[in-house]
C-alpha cells in the first residue's frame, strides 16, 4: 500500500468499518510511515477537540433568554 | 433499570415526551434542559457565530414545542431536535449569503483528492495548554473555512455522533456524499489546525 492509498482508508479506519484485509494493509504501512501515521493520529486529535464537551458552553444569559421565551410561549397559548 | 437515578420517575425519555405532549411543562422542559447545550455548540459550530447560534436555539425548540404532536417515537427525540436545528441552521446562513460571503457549496474545483501538507506532530495536549477560549477560536476559525455542506457533515456525524444514514436523510445527500464529505472535512480541518498546533 502506498501513501495515497493510506490516506484514502484513514476516513474508513477512523469509522472502525473496513474489512479486515485492508485493515491489516494500512496498519503494516502506518507502522513503516511516519507521515502517515501523523495524519492518521492528527486527524482523530481533530476529532477529539471538536468533541471536548468542555468548549463551547451555554452561557446562563443565553440559556435564560430561551427558557424566559419557552415560557411565554407556553402561557399565551394556554391562555 | 433506572439510568438517570436522578431524575426518578421522570427518567425515561419517551416518558417525558408522552407527558410534554398531554401538556406538561415540566416534562418539556426537562427535554429541554437535556439537549440544550448541545443544540447551542452544534448551532455555534455551523452558523459560526454566537448570535446565530441562539436564534437557532431559541427557534429550535420553540419549534420543537409548537411541532411536538407531530413528532413520531420511531425516531430518538434527540435526532428529531437536531433536525429542526439544523432546518433553522440552513436557512439562516442562506439568508446570510448575500450580505456575507458563506459557501454553502463547495464552489471551487477541488472534487478530487484531499492532499495533506503538514506533517508536523502536534503538541500533546493542546485543550490543557490552551486557554479554553483560544482553542474555541483557533477551532471555529478552521470549521469557517469550510463550506457549509462540508462543516455540517462533520459536526452530525463525528461531534453529534448521528449515523450515515441519519445524517444523509436530514441534508438530502447521497450516503457516498456523506462519506465523501466527511472525509475531506476531517483532513482539511485537521490541515487547518495543524497550523497552530504542531510542535515547536
Ligand atoms: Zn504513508
Amino acid at each position: 500500500m502506498n501513501c495515497k492509498d493510506a490516506l484514502r482508508q484513514i476516513s474508513g479506519y477512523l469509522d472502525g468499518n473496513m474489512d479486515d484485509e485492508l485493515k491489516s494493509m494500512l496498519q503494516v504501512h502506518l507502522k513503516c510511515c511516519h507521515h502517515c501515521q501523523i495524519v492518521f493520529d492528527t486527524t482523530k486529535k481533530t476529532i477529539e477537540l471538536y468533541c471536548d464537551g468542555k468548549l463551547f458552553p451555554l452561557p446562563n444569559t443565553v440559556r435564560e433568554r430561551l427558557h424566559d421565551a419557552l415560557r411565554a410561549k407556553w402561557e399565551s397559548r394556554s391562555k | 433499570m433506572e439510568t438517570h437515578p436522578q431524575a426518578g420517575a421522570l427518567s425515561d425519555e419517551s416518558v417525558l415526551v408522552a407527558e410534554a405532549k398531554a401538556g406538561s411543562y415540566a416534562a418539556f422542559e426537562e427535554l429541554v434542559n437535556r439537549y440544550e447545550k448541545k443544540i447551542y455548540r452544534l448551532g455555534l459550530n455551523v452558523t459560526g457565530n454566537p448570535e446565530d447560534a441562539e436564534d437557532m436555539l431559541q427557534e429550535t425548540f420553540l419549534k420543537a414545542f409548537e411541532h411536538l404532536q407531530d413528532f413520531r417515537e420511531d425516531s430518538r427525540f434527540y435526532t428529531w431536535i437536531v433536525r429542526i436545528a439544523i432546518n433553522q441552521g440552513l436557512m439562516k446562513l442562506r439568508k446570510r449569503r448575500s450580505s456575507k460571503e458563506v459557501q454553502i457549496e463547495d464552489t471551487s474545483n477541488d472534487d478530487g483528492e484531499v492532499i495533506p501538507r503538514d506533517f508536523a506532530d502536534w503538541r500533546p495536549n493542546p485543550e490543557e495548554e490552551l486557554e479554553r477560549t483560544e482553542l474555541e477560536e483557533i477551532l471555529q476559525n478552521a470549521a469557517r473555512l469550510l463550506p457549509m455542506t462540508f462543516r455540517t457533515v462533520f459536526f452530525l456525524r463525528d461531534v453529534e455522533g448521528l449515523s450515515t444514514e441519519e445524517t444523509a436523510e436530514m441534508l438530502n445527500l447521497s450516503e457516498g456524499a456523506v462519506k465523501a464529505r466527511l472525509f475531506r472535512a476531517r483532513l482539511r480541518l485537521r490541515e487547518e489546525l495543524s497550523k497552530t498546533l504542531k510542535r515547536g
